[in-house]
């Protein structure tokens, strides 16, 4: 048992909403109790999506437990079948209904509908929303089209001359941070390249389309959280090979198309010729100097961490002092991004550690998730989303990718605007402490002054973390009166960095005050 | 699985002849009280004994709520209690513990009980005496079941108040007991009416802070300010309570039906209910009568949700001359309902449970001005060209009492206002 106040991922049957609702005639009965119909409000208030899942739940109450609730759980499978008259069904049970073991799969079987009906057996207990939707994907794309498989050890024939190569692209799925517009990006990519799309799933596809995924040369696995699990699945079962490299940021979106090129014996230049990314060159011009350096904490998804890390420390010049993610299945690769950087790997389902983790770390700014949103605000420090869990505002009206070389401008764009932000707010600070101003008053839009964040004391979501920051700001060295206003003077872009270095000093060399001495001797040591 | 029991035509009633529907039912469970709950006891904790499901639900509910200061938690049931590998009560004694070392400002814990903690029967009301053995008198430990195999949407909140009953202090005073979560200022409100009407002592269930719950007993008369409150007008009766019987507070009508049951049990004479609620009345007719020229005579179905259902047709039907196509309400207690199904259209059609395939039929079919529904039915109706109002709102929005009455019609006429708006 395991208190828990929110969480980065839902049930592992909310994965497998996200696979039917993204799919096109496919349905989904759900064997659940009476309220587990929450979770259409996800796709239909936060996706703002214009039909509701195609789920029927079975929605079992207390005397239906009493008698028989196989048979409504067979009632309503037939129900759905006649009323939405899907080409395909999976079922299912929820958390409860796996409590009482009615075998969903074999009593759907008994029925004899005439279109595939695809059980799935998703442990509620023990896995999360991710790894339901993987699972989902790959059950569905293995009863699609396991009869179409090589013989064990087959190799594919290779291509018929003149034909143009066909790639799938595998992982995105409703309700999935940005996948809307990343699957726009990468078709159009695609297309520069002149390769066929030959299944998108499970975002867009119909089950009929999963029978023929087989006939692609190769996978494109957008999002290995979903789609990993069936590329594997695909490579040893129609020797298909696949890409996993994931095209966020300019970098990383070059080496995808030389490697998506190669596997598909196509030159890569149009695709590379793209100019739309201003990326490279806005990193360079002088202005964006201001941003080197600048320290991230980086929490999400593993796929969104670790590019993440890789565009803050290469494209943008930041310095990466924290990383992690909720995604235990893809821990591995978060702990080696972690080794590059030189950072302690943080995974953790637990929101009170990643805030403890962000206290600790003193960024200048956080890349996370809407909880990590909440964090930095409560902390004072900027933040751009970077990962699900979804929030309305994941779903901008405007076309916003994180994938390509346009997603790198959606990328450069969202994250220095909140350090612009925080420089806006520093520059009213500073006016507002010349002389010709009284006004103590702390400029708001982050909530309070960026520049107070150690010794914050606002209540945070338990009480817990702000006695932890405040326990942390007693055992600091204190400033004396001189040192203070000394401080005071030094250029407010700095000075955040200065008091830093100069506690940090202080408490290497075991000095519990800090004279004007001790801030100049702090300088030296670090050399700035 | 549709069956109407007809009755004759002459002296019909509304409520006599009722859809009643068992299939899929589109509705929340009574966790989802726990949202306005906490808001409302100022010092009490909500603990959900529960599945991911159950945390992820009240999270998808509470929004932005959960980045505050949240006094609700799920205790997570995992594989491992399952498995008998881990005893679940010495794992629950020990997240209270440390909740509550956490937390010293909690007096009030509820151990709220789901479906997977229902179903392989944890025993929550032990657990609850046991852990109240051990934190009273700084904590009392209640629990009771917001499952939804149990409860839907707003018997959460039935069931968290009777759980409240037997704790109240025994009192043979004469009283009046206002039952079911109002905001504070509606409360306030009534306070001062009752107080010039030299009717109380007033109390409030549930009342602000732990340790003022109100006393009860042979004297206490009390008047249900909601509609779903079965299981607690229960528990009140077995204290020896009685229930003063009367519409519900809705409207200018409602809150003078309401007031007045109040006020003919306490003997004031109709000078005086008069001299005391004729401004707040004139206020709530004029208000209301602002919304009127938009809202009559438009058609309005109502998907079943909060219960609520029957008081606010009433109060949509009666004042401000909205014709009702569809009542539904996921349960229909008559008892409660008596007075308000007596001020109904006698033809208006009442559905009890659901089927929502059906009902949505039953809705494109009948093609209503607006629709009220929940979050999950909301946006693809309005997809349809549907106008809809989401019921939710109706239980953060203060509704109840004459001040209130404007807003209540306003939360119904907003959308159509704004569709009218709209030249996109």
């Amino acid at each position: 048992m395991k208190l828990t106040l929110w969480t980065y991922e839902g049930p592992t049957h909310v994965g497998a909403m996200r696979v039917a609702t993204g799919m096109r005639d496919l349905h989904y009965v759900l064997h659940a109790p009476q309220g587990d119909t929450y979770a259409d409000l996800l796709f239909t208030m936060i996706e703002r999506r214009d039909k509701r899942p195609p789920v029927t739940y079975t929605t079992f109450q207390a005397r239906d437990l009493g008698g028989d609730t196989a048979t409504l759980f067979q009632d309503s499978v037939r129900d759905a079948y006649e009323r939405f008259k899907p080409s395909a069904m999976i079922v299912g049970a929820s958390c409860t209904a796996e409590l009482i073991q009615d075998d969903p799969g074999g009593l759907a079987a008994g029925l004899g509908l005439p279109i595939p009906v695809i059980p799935l057996e998703l442990p509620s207990y023990q896995r999360k929303e991710n790894w339901g939707a993987a699972e989902t994907f790959y059950h569905l794309v293995r009863a699609l089209a396991g009869s179409n498989a090589l013989p064990p050890g087959g190799k594919r024939p290779p291509r018929e001359p003149g034909q143009r190569p066909r790639v799938n692209l595998l992982g995105p799925t409703a309700l999935g941070f940005r996948h809307r517009d990343d699957v726009r990006e990468i078709s159009d990519m695609m297309r520069a390249l002149g390769i066929d799309i030959n299944v998108i799933g499970p975002m867009g596809a119909t089950p009929h389309d999963l029978t023929r995924i087989g006939d692609a040369d190769f996978n494109i696995v957008m999002y290995p959280e979903i789609g990993d699990t069936t590329a594997r699945w695909l490579k040893r079962a129609f020797d298909q090979p696949m890409v996993s490299t994931v095209p966020i940021g300019v970098g990383a979106t070059t080496q995808f198309i030389k490697e998506v090129a190669e596997l598909a014996g196509v030159d890569p230049a149009p695709a590379l010729a793209d100019k739309q990314s201003r990326l490279p060159w806005y990193s360079r011009s002088v202005d964006s100097t201001y941003l080197t350096g600048k320290r991230v904490f980086i929490f999400g998804d593993a796929t969104h961490a670790v590019a993440a890390a890789r565009v803050a420390h290469e494209e943008l010049g930041f310095e990466v002092v924290g990383l992690g993610t909720y995604s235990r299945e893809f821990a591995r690769d978060i702990r080696a991004a972690a080794e590059r950087y030189g950072v302690e790997p943080l995974i953790t389902d637990d929101y009170l550690e990643v805030e403890e983790a962000v206290a600790a770390a003193q960024p200048e700014m956080v890349l996370g998730t809407q909880m990590e949103r909440h964090i930095a605000k409560r902390l004072g420090i900027g933040c751009a989303v970077i990962s699900a869990p979804m929030h309305v505002q994941d779903f901008p009206a405007a076309h916003a990718p994180q994938m390509g070389y346009a997603g790198a401008n959606v990328l450069f764009d969202s994250w220095v605007h909140p350090l612009m932000m925080g420089l806006e707010e520093h520059l009213l600070g500073m006016f507002r402490e010349d002389f010709e101003f009284s006004d103590d008053a702390a400029p708001s839009h982050l909530g309070h002054f960026a520049g107070n964040a150690t010794a914050t004391t606002t209540p945070t979501a338990d009480g817990n973390a702000a006695v932890a920051v405040v326990d942390q700001a007693s055992d600091e060295p204190s400033w004396l009166t001189d040192a203070e206003k000394e401080l005071g003077k030094i250029p407010f872009f700095v000075r955040g960095k200065a008091r830093r270095n100069t506690e940090r000093y202080a408490r290497e060399q075991g000095v519990a005050e800090i004279s004007v001495e001790t801030l100049y001797e702090a300088k030296a040591h670090f050399g700035r | 699985m549709t069956d109407a029991v007809l009755q004759p035509l002459e002296n019909l009633r509304a409520g006599d002849n009722v859809i009643r529907e068992r299939g899929q039912r589109e509705v929340f469970c009574g966790l989802t009280g726990i949202v306005w709950m906490h808001r409302k006891i100022q010092d009490a904790f909500f603990l959900v004994v529960g599945s991911r499901t159950c945390a992820h639900l009240i999270q998808s509910a509470a929004g932005v709520m959960i980045f505050a200061e949240p006094r609700f938690a799920t205790a997570i049931i995992d594989d491992r209690d399952l498995a008998g590998l881990a005893d679940a009560n010495e794992e629950l004694d020990r997240e209270v513990s440390r909740l509550l070392a956490r937390r010293p400002d909690i007096k009030l814990l509820f151990l709220v009980g789901s479906c997977p903690s229902e179903v392989i029967k944890l025993d929550l009301s032990r657990a609850a005496e046991r852990l109240s053995a051990q934190f009273m008198p700084q904590v009392r430990v209640l629990n009771y079941s917001g499952s939804g195999i149990e409860t839907t949407f707003t018997q959460g909140e039935d069931a968290c108040l009777a759980s409240l009953v037997p704790e109240m202090p025994a009192s043979e005073d004469r009283s009046l007991l206002v039952v079911g979560a109002l905001a504070d200022v509606v409360e306030d409100q009534m306070q001062v009416l009752f107080d010039r009407m030299e009717i109380g002592p007033v109390s409030f269930l549930p009342m602000r802070h732990a340790n003022a719950l109100p006393a009860v007993g042979p004297g206490t008369r009390y008047l249900l300010a909601q509609p779903f409150l079965t299981e607690t007008a229960q528990a009140l009766d077995e204290r020896g309570a009685s229930r003063i019987a009367s519409p519900f507070p809705f409207g200018e009508k409602g809150t003078t039906a309401w007031l007045r049951a109040a006020a003919t049990d306490w003997g004031v004479s109709e000078k005086t209910f008069d001299a005391v609620t004729r401004p707040a009345r004139d206020r709530a007719t004029h208000a209301v009568a602002r919304q009127r020229e938009l809202l009559a005579g438009k058609r309005i179905f109502f998907f079943p949700d909060s219960q609520l259902e029957v008081p606010l047709a009433r109060f949509l039907a009666e004042e401000l001359d909205m014709e009702l196509v569809e009542v539904g309400t996921p349960y229909l207690h008559r008892e409660h309902l008596a007075e308000e199904l007596a001020l109904l259209p006698p033809e208006t059609r009442i559905s009890e449970g659901q089927d929502v395939d059906k009902q949505l039929d039953r809705c494109m079919a009948d093609a209503p001005d607006i629709v009220v529904c929940g979050l999950g039915l909301a946006n693809p109706l309005e997809a349809e060209g549907v106008t809809t109002k989401w019921s939710i709102e109706l239980l953060f929005t203060p509704m109840h009492g004459y001040e209130q009455a404007g807003d209540c019609a306003e939360l119904f006429a907003r959308p159509l206002r704004r569709r009218g708006l709209l030249a996109v």
